[in-house]
């Protein structure tokens, strides 16, 4: 019974720590002498009030959940990445390049064409990394942040040179975008919303990742090497192999997110210099969905959904009530911050739980060395 | 100096005694009326099997655990003990079984932390460094404040740990099974410094479950079994095996004949391997030697000595980097861990839990962490769960893990039963070659027996063993021929009718076995 409670206690920690942002986000909304109640009204009416707003929260979804679960494969393997940005935009523009050479096929040919451009794009990009840290032990973290800012200046430099729309290369504004995709390689909308098959290629995405994690001798592998590696190796698995797998899948994911977002929503691709420009911050936000869902592949769809619905209620909210755009930003930070540390805490819950039940005794040599991480098995 | 003073300067503890100490986990009853005592001047050995109660009740001790139910007294008056603050200053220390120190600061540094500076803001280590010198002067503890802490060896370290206790004003120390991770002749040395502690008018509390250490050391012995207390004795008047009979609550063979078995052929060949440490030092000089199929050949050694890298050399774990080792017949230098299994290779690592286990992988899957990928457990990449979970049901009724279900996490259970996980995988396989490391380092008397019995039983199906052990007890009783291992290199190998404590005590120590 007890343990019951506690299982339940820690599934609806995420919500309670919504809770707790949301209600920090009720002081600085009264400091603003705005009617909190208005507001988060306004916030819920944009995320799900019509058909419309929930089919632009799932859009807003779509390339959170494909980045969360590439995030899913890469922290399983204990691999940080950081890269999310830059493996979408080399997806998105691989996607695009696709769509734009090959204009004679039928359009489902060059969307699946694209599609895989996208997942190559991306696995290229994260397995960079990937093969930096297992054979040269470079640090992720760094290595797909560098990563992140070459995407961008190439995106930048493509899109004003060889790239750019030939339309906009006659004119004097040079606005740097390509030309737009023909019609027919669109992704096709679930009418009358904006809403595009590329969510429900995501969701199915989801279930195929938890086959891969939990189901196959790949996932088995790619598991045991971000838990202890020294186990791994010496149970054959070859640890540097499969940490540029991790990488290279959970690129790979990112690179289908950019490809999506061009093929479901711009139909082209656009720079305004930033990253985000393009991505709408989702190859970082999709690591914190992933991280609300625990990093399980089926519970970072929930989480998805419910970032892509912070992000368009904000929106709304902002407009209703007349408040600084930076106050979303606030609030958006707040609830990552809660969330983050209520993960913290719940595991801290359980590793107290663990040592209240145990019975006393486990000798500590055993029970006490933590596995090292992948680096130290690298380093040795 | 007065009575009541120890050399150390401080107060010393005449009486402790615990009363009628019960303290509940949920579902378990750790400590149920647990009286105990310990004078000045007197060792106390506290004995019992894994999950008897022994650590919880020191724990009770040292204020890491509040008990539900009884009192402590000390020199006759009630005492509260809610933290080890208040532990250490009523003058109670405790050496853990893993050391409390942090590796890159100096042996003052280590001392003098979490401890007010007498200079305020600025740091005191000079005379820090000072008082440690003198206490190892007074206790024959020597060791140099500005050395770092992972410079030194482990014996060392634990001195530090104690010179922190006393430091701190202890009177009575708990040592939680301080031997476990020294050599013998460490714990010769250590024993030394228990006596002249003990001399000196300080209390010491011992948890071992080494019977020879608790008979060498102890002056009495209290015996915890299932968070009961059995009772309390006087060495003096009690023999090793009555001891080990009553730890266990039945009958115990503390010796094995070992059943004839013809000798097969070779199936493990090492011939002039060297290679290197993790600091990238010689670890192996040139060693050569055979395991045949049906034997056991022990290899014993002072801790630190290439056992480790032997090991790892073997089951390509580390690199070779020079000499050849055969697997049956076939040249395997430098295969790959993956291959040496398909090979029929199993291996037994010193540390569990690192390199044998995956801590937050339930027992099924770590069942299968060996052949994860072949058939019957995967198909075409897929794992296929129903096999897994069947294996891993069986193996858990023959080997006799206790654990709630095949999902439980590793990580979550105790030493004994994660050894026999290992165990299970690795026997489970029919190797052909089996090298087991320290196979029952942390295990209780009744585990160990079991895993002897599983390792004898191996070589009575023709299994070529290696077996590497520091426990010259386990050497002697299970070998067919031991080798000794003395800085790398092979000191000689000796038939188990020839062997003698003394002889392989001087091999280990590095002389040739002809002078032996």
């Amino acid at each position: 019974m007890r343990s019951r409670l506690n299982s339940l206690f820690d599934a609806l920690m995420p919500v309670f720590a919504t809770l707790a942002a949301l209600a920090v986000g009720t002081v600085m909304l009264l400091i603003l002498r705005v009617n909190p109640g208005e507001a988060y009204g306004a916030l819920w009416e944009g995320a799900f009030g019509s058909t419309n707003a929930v089919a632009e929260t799932l859009v807003k979804a779509t390339p959170l959940l494909l980045v969360g679960l590439g995030i899913c494969i890469a922290f399983r393997a204990s691999v940080i990445n950081i890269g999310g940005e830059g493996q979408m935009i080399i997806g998105g523009i691989l996607a695009t390049q696709v769509g734009l050479t090959f204009t004679d096929l039928p359009g489902w040919v060059v969307i699946i064409m694209a599609m895989f451009a996208g997942f190559l794009g991306g696995a290229i990009w994260g397995g960079i990394p990937g093969f930096l840290k297992a054979y040269f032990r470079v640090n992720e973290i760094l290595s797909t942040v560098m990563m992140n800012a070459i995407a961008v200046q190439l995106m930048n430099f493509l899109l004003r040179g060889p790239m750019i729309d030939p339309a906009q290369a006659e004119k004097a504004s040079k606005i740097p975008q390509t030309a737009r995709l023909l019609e027919a390689f669109r992704l096709p909308r679930l009418a009358p919303t904006r809403l595009h098959i590329g969510f429900l290629i995501a969701l199915g995405l989801a279930i195929i990742v938890y086959v891969l994690l939990w189901r196959t001798t790949l996932g088995y592998r790619i598991r045991a090497v971000g838990q202890n590696p020294h186990a791994s190796r010496y149970g054959g698995i070859r640890v540097r192999r499969r940490i540029v797998t991790a990488l290279l899948l959970s690129g790979a994911f990112a690179g289908l997110a950019g490809a999506i977002q061009v093929y479901g929503v711009n139909y082209r691709m656009i720079t305004d210099g930033s990253a985000s420009g393009f991505t709408g911050a989702a190859g970082f936000n999709g690591i914190v969905a992933a991280l609300f869902g625990q990093l399980h592949p089926i519970g970072t769809i929930p989480a998805s959904i419910f970032f892509g619905a912070l992000l368009v209620g904000a929106n709304k909210m902002q407009r209703v009530v007349q408040i600084p755009s930076a106050l979303i930003t606030a609030l958006n930070g707040l609830v990552v911050v809660f969330v983050v540390s209520s993960e913290f805490w719940r595991k801290q819950r359980q590793r107290q739980r663990l040592s209240d039940n145990n019975k006393e005794e486990n000798p500590p040599q055993d029970g006490d060395i933590s596995a090292p991480s992948a680096e130290e098995v690298l380093t040795s | 100096m007065s009575d009541n003073t120890l050399p150390s300067g401080h107060t010393r503890i005449n009486s402790l005694e615990m009363r009628n100490i019960t303290k509940r986990f949920p579902g378990v009853l750790a400590n149920s009326n647990v009286d105990f005592d310990v004078r000045a001047g007197e060792v106390h050995a506290l004995l019992g099997e894994n999950g008897a109660g022994k650590s919880t009740l020191m724990k009770v001790l040292y204020g890491l655990y509040g008990p539900e139910e009884g009192e402590i007294y000390l020199n006759g008056k009630p005492i509260t003990i809610e933290s080890p603050t208040d532990a250490i200053n009523q003058g109670i220390g405790m050496i853990h079984q893993h050391f409390m120190l942090v590796e890159t600061l100096t042996v003052a540094e280590n001392v003098a932390l979490g401890l007010p500076s007498s200079r305020g803001f600025l740091t005191d280590l000079d005379r820090v460094s000072e008082r440690i010198l003198e206490l190892g002067k007074i206790y024959g503890l020597d060791i140099d404040p500005n050395a770092y802490i992972w410079q030194l060896s482990v014996g060392q370290q634990q001195r530090v740990e104690i010179i922190k206790a006393l430091y701190r004003g202890a009177a009575l120390l708990i040592l939680d099974e301080p031997t476990a991770v020294l050599t013998p002749q460490e714990v010769n040395e250590f024993f030394v410094i228990m006596r002249q502690m003990v001399a000196d008018g300080h209390a010491l509390i011992f948890i071992s479950h080494k019977l020879h250490e608790i008979m060498d050391i102890c002056d009495r012995v209290t015996v915890l079994r299932d968070g009961r207390k059995i009772g309390t004795k006087i060495i003096a008047d009690i023999t090793k095996s009555e001891l080990a009979n009553w730890m266990v609550g039945r009958e115990v063979s503390m010796t094995r004949e070992l059943e004839d078995i013809p000798l097969g052929p070779a199936r493990l060949q090492l011939e002039n391997v060297t290679c290197k440490s993790d600091r990238g030092t010689p670890a192996l000089r040139g060693v050569s030697l055979d395991v045949h199929s049906g034997e056991i050949l022990g290899v014993a050694g002072i801790s630190g000595n290439g056992q480790r890298e032997l090991a790892e050399a073997i089951t390509g774990l580390r690199d070779v980097t020079g000499g050849t080792i055969h697997l049956e017949g076939q040249d395997v230098t430098n295969f790959r861990p993956g291959v040496l299994t398909e090979r029929m290779l199993s291996y037994i690592p010193e540390e569990r839990m690192k390199d044998g286990m995956i801590k937050d992988f339930s027992i099924a899957e770590n069942m299968i962490l060996r052949e994860h990928h072949k058939n019957p457990f995967a198909n075409k990449g897929f794992l296929m769960l129903k096999t897994i979970a069947k294996h891993s049901d069986v193996l858990i009724d023959r080997f006799r893990v206790k654990t709630p279900s095949r999902d439980t996490k590793a990580g979550n259970l105790s030493g004994g039963n994660i050894q026999k996980v290992v165990l299970a995988r690795e026997i489970s396989r029919q190797p052909r070659v089996l090298i087991a490391a320290q196979p029952s380092r942390g295990l209780d008397v009744g585990a160990t027996e079991y895993v002897h019995a599983q390792l004898l039983e191996q070589r009575g199906n023709g299994t070529a063993i290696m077996m590497i052990s520091e426990d010259l007890d386990e050497i002697m009783g299970l070998s067919d021929r031991i080798a000794v291992i003395c800085e790398g290199e092979l000191m000689g190998i000796v038939p188990r009718d020839e062997a003698t404590p003394e002889k392989l005590g001087l091999m280990m120590a590095g002389v040739a076995p002809e002078e032996a």
